[in-house]
């Protein structure tokens, strides 16, 4: 089901989340599995501990992923379940809790402002993703994590072959393969000198507690890598190209920076760019919103169709940064929501200030409709945003 | 009204302290949950409430209106 332009839902959702909430989909290659579209049913199934994440159970529903990638690589903590994936995700919580996440604000200011005199260096007019929307968040996660931002090539050209649906499963696996390879190779180089970044913290923590272990650690560095960049990379072009098509709504950010952390909720609900991601497998019989599901049985709980909810969101089609609706579930919902979550609205709040006031004239370089936009991607987007102020 | 926090199945989102910073707080080492005050003002109760639908592990509950 596609977004019909920039902005809108798949009409589909509005008839299923009225007739049939939960409802039996075909996916392409011949699955099925059910789509829960109501945003009460969505918080239900992403909290109900019968629904699995792990990504290998046969009725895992993977066109959300492209094609079976098969590898016996450690799953990292969106994979696991229970009391192993609350183990997994312990271990990194405070990484990225608000108060971490607030003492880093003074250094995604820098970078901030160097990605934006890289734009005004550069036009107009200039493409805002390969300027600002890709360089702030891979800068931010790198340095974070300890990867060096030098390779920001290697990983992003991956990344974007992973999350693309119609990448042909060999190209796919060679993706995976040789980005898992190259953080292979940097978290075996950090175990010899672990420093003060994430990565070396972990290994410093493992080796504490006993329980060193470097296919996990690998995996961790992967998941945050392609999640930390991508994800607030899309935000970013698509939070500039709604804010640039309504004027009223800009007007509103940029005349008052106290709207800004509520624009951003709201950015974050209009466009749920992760809609699809939050994928289950039932592990025993149970009920969402009074539906049957049969242990086995695929899930999709679409956060996309759930943010639109006329039930919780009222008028929720439409694009209002005053609305201050903190429930959607951009993020998903239940024990596997976003990690990174208050990095992301960090990053996010302090570009759309920085960028309305610095360059107040800014505006689209051509039509909304000629934005070319990721309907092929897990992960919404577009490919590039030309601006000119 | 008085409010528990289960810091063991807390996962540490960061939720409540967006919510209402006066009475969540996060701890620096382990980053779940710490409450500031079990009893809350008047003035913070809706704020709470909000807090505990937005929980996304159901680790914080009102035990007492």
């Amino acid at each position: 089901m596609n977004r019909t332009c920039p902005f809108s839902a798949p009409p589909e959702y509005e008839e299923l989340r009225t007739d049939t909430p939960v409802v039996r989909v075909g996916l392409p290659g011949g699955q099925s599995t059910w789509l829960v579209t109501r945003h009460e049913d969505v918080r239900a199934a992403l909290t109900d501990p019968a629904l699995s994440s792990n990504r290998r159970n046969p009725g895992f529903p993977l066109r959300a992923f492209g094609l079976r990638v098969t590898n016996d690589f450690p799953q990292p903590m969106i994979g696991l379940d229970g009391a192993e994936h609350s183990a997994s995700r312990r271990a990194v919580i405070s990484e990225f809790s608000v108060p971490r996440i607030t003492a880093l604000r003074p250094r995604i200011q820098q970078i901030v402002d160097d990605a934006i005199d890289d734009l005004l260096a550069s036009g107009p007019p200039a493409d805002l993703v390969r300027t600002v929307a890709l360089p702030v968040p891979s800068l931010v996660i790198c340095e974070l994590l300890g990867v060096p931002y030098a390779d920001h090539g290697y990983f992003q050209t991956r990344t974007a072959k992973i999350i693309n649906r119609t990448t042909v499963v060999e190209e796919r696996q060679a993706a995976v393969v040789e980005l898992r390879s190259y953080l292979d190779e940097l978290v075996t180089a950090k175990e010899r000198e672990p420093g003060d970044d994430l990565l070396g913290r972990q290994i410093r923590r493992q080796r504490d507690e006993g329980t060193e272990d470097h296919g996990s650690l690998v995996s961790l560095a992967f998941l945050l890598l392609v999640a930390g960049h991508e994800t607030t990379a899309n935000m970013i072009s698509l939070g500039t190209l709604a804010l640039l098509s309504h004027p009223d709504q800009l007007g509103l950010v940029r005349d008052d920076p106290a709207t800004t952390p509520l624009a951003v909720e709201e950015l974050l609900r209009y466009f749920s760019i992760a809609d699809a991601a939050t994928a289950r497998t039932a592990t025993a019989d149970t009920e969402i919103g009074g539906q049957r599901v049969a242990a086995g049985d695929g899930v999709i709980a679409s956060g996309l169709a759930a943010n639109r909810d006329p039930l919780v969101f009222e008028r929720p089609d439409e694009l209002d940064v005053t609305r201050g609706a903190r429930h959607h579930v951009a993020f998903g919902f239940g024990p596997h929501q976003c990690l990174g979550q208050n990095l992301a609205r960090a990053e996010l709040t302090i570009l759309f200030d920085t960028l309305l006031r610095r360059v107040p004239t800014l505006a689209l370089a051509g039509e909304v409709d000629d934005v070319p936009v990721k309907q092929d991607a897990t992960i919404y987007g577009c490919y590039e945003l030309p601006v000119t102020w | 009204m008085r409010i528990s926090a289960d810091s063991d199945v807390c996962i540490g989102s960061g939720q409540c302290v967006l919510t209402e910073p006066a009475v969540f707080d996060q701890d620096d080492s382990a980053g779940t949950v710490v409450l500031l005050a079990t009893e809350p003002d008047a003035a913070q109760q809706d704020a709470v409430r909000d807090a505990v639908y937005l929980c996304p592990a159901q680790a914080l509950s009102i035990v007492e209106e």
